[in-house]
């Protein structure tokens, strides 16, 4: 973390858009298998999904570019954090009124709460995976491992649900900020597609957003 | 108007300041807001107190000596204007206005509401700047710049460096100011030789002063006094980013 600090404010931020951009690939791949299980109810487009994520060498590699992408927006995430907190020692007294682009106000408190949720989730799924602790589940296909039933499972349990939800409109806010900033931090910043870049993002994140709370909020209620 | 002020009081640099309240009365609302805190301090001298101390100058609302942090706005509610070109129409009679300095590590407390905000000017010297001998006034379009460069570089150069950017960034970031000097120079001829070596140096020494990162809220842009844009920020980002990838190897 040391030498992070050491790097220009500037590349801080590029290096926090890169990943940005980056992560948010992840989350569009992500939703569209996620609602396999919406409209498959045997599971078997979700399972059959699962298991090439899991199996695909090229999916395996870019596992790990994801995982650094992750880290990278962590670390640098929360150094510039601490470092925005450092260049005002003495707060004011009353709060500031400005106008500015509101969900930029919770980027590092929507981005730990998104932070706590990943872990979680990655207990319940990825690890569990990995161990082979879940049970396996035989189709015309072939027999996959059935993680479309642990989903199912989880969310049927109603904090589970809450949660996630929560999780999940928080990390919709971290987007509708994120995503237009990522723009302005790389320097793309033009009077013609600031705007369209703006409202793309907005929607990008709307739409995400719904997806992700649909799925649990149908599974729970059916 | 009869309002009550609630002024941020610190009688030195080292000296621990706090919050006192004055009342004033027979406002006019055509008042400056600075004109108010003028017969607040001629009322304090009359009783043998200490005055408040507050930077100003021209009064014109060109030079960027005035700052004051009122009620959550620096320069104030209006927009566009500093606090010297605010008028005391902006409130209500009866109103409690809360008058703070700039809050930011770079720019310490002198005295009162005065800040030293000479780190802008040491953010200048590491690059705000042209080395070359650009001579006198050149003849008319005896060098061919576009009219929208010449119009953006205009507008960047509007900036007074009165630090409000600074004031009302969560972040406590320079980056509206410092874009704004870097694109002034960056959009014309003269400017461009040293473009990749002056936006290095002028952000390490902003860096370096412990200014905070932008986050893009753009509060900056909002509170500006000379509504300098946010886009200089991102024609920063984008020529930091050149120069760093075309330095050559050292």
């Amino acid at each position: 973390m040391g030498k992070t600090i050491h790097y220009a404010s500037i590349t801080k931020k590029i290096v926090m858009s890169l990943a940005g951009l980056f992560l948010t690939s992840f989350l569009v791949v992500h939703l569209t298998i996620n609602l396999f299980v919406l409209f498959d109810p045997s599971r078997e487009m979700f399972n059959q999904a699962a298991h090439f994520m899991a199996t695909n060498p090229f999916i395996q590699t870019f596992q790990w570019v994801l995982f650094i992408g992750f880290i990278l927006h962590m670390i640098f995430g929360v150094v510039l954090q601490i470092q925005n907190w450092m260049a005002r020692p003495v707060r004011y007294e009353k709060k500031g009124s400005s106008e500015l682009s509101y969900f930029s106000k919770f980027m590092i408190h929507t981005g730990v709460v998104v932070f706590i949720f990943l872990i979680i989730h990655f207990a319940n799924f990825f690890v569990k995976a990995k161990l082979g602790e879940v049970e396996s589940i035989t189709y015309a296909s072939g027999t996959y491992e059935d993680l479309g039933n642990l989903i199912i499972l989880l969310f049927k349990d109603g904090a589970y649900v809450a949660f996630y939800v929560v999780a999940i409109l928080l990390l919709g806010f971290h987007l509708d900020h994120g995503f237009q900033s990522a723009f302005q931090s790389l320097g793309l910043n033009h009077s013609r597609y600031t705007p369209f870049i703006k409202l793309i993002g907005t929607l990008f994140s709307v739409l995400i957003t719904l997806g992700f709370v649909a799925i649990p909020l149908v599974i729970y209620f059916s | 108007m009869d309002l009550t002020l609630k002024i941020w009081r610190q009688a030195s640099a080292t000296a621990k300041g706090k919050f006192v309240n004055y009342k004033v009365q027979d406002i006019s609302a055509e008042a400056s807001f600075l004109e108010m805190l003028d017969l607040l301090n001629e009322s304090l001298v009359q009783k043998g107190e200490e005055p408040v101390a507050f930077d100003h100058d021209c009064r014109e609302g060109i030079c960027g000596a005035c700052s004051l942090y009122i009620n959550g706005r620096p320069h104030g509610p209006d927009r566009g204007i500093t606090t010297c070109q605010m008028h005391m129409r902006n409130f209500k009679h009866g109103e409690t206005i809360v008058i703070e300095p700039w809050r930011a590590k770079p720019f310490p407390v002198i005295k009162d509401l005065m800040v030293d905000r000479s780190a802008f000017d040491e953010i200048m010297q590491a690059g705000g700047y042209v080395s070359v001998r650009t001579g006198g006034v050149p003849d008319a379009n005896a060098i061919p710049i576009s009219k929208r460069n010449a119009d953006l570089a205009m507008d960047a150069a509007a900036c007074i460096g009165c630090g409000a950017c600074v004031a009302a960034c969560k972040n406590a970031s320079a980056m509206l100011f410092v874009s704004a000097k870097v694109s002034q120079f960056a959009l014309l001829p003269q400017g461009k030789l040293e473009a990749n070596e002056r936006v290095r140096k002028m952000v390490a020494r902003m860096d370096e002063l412990g200014f905070g990162n932008c986050t893009n809220t753009y509060a900056c842009e909002a509170e500006c006094p000379k509504e300098i844009s946010a886009a200089n920020i991102a024609r920063m980002n984008r020529e930091f980013l050149v120069a760093k990838i075309t330095a050559p190897k050292e």
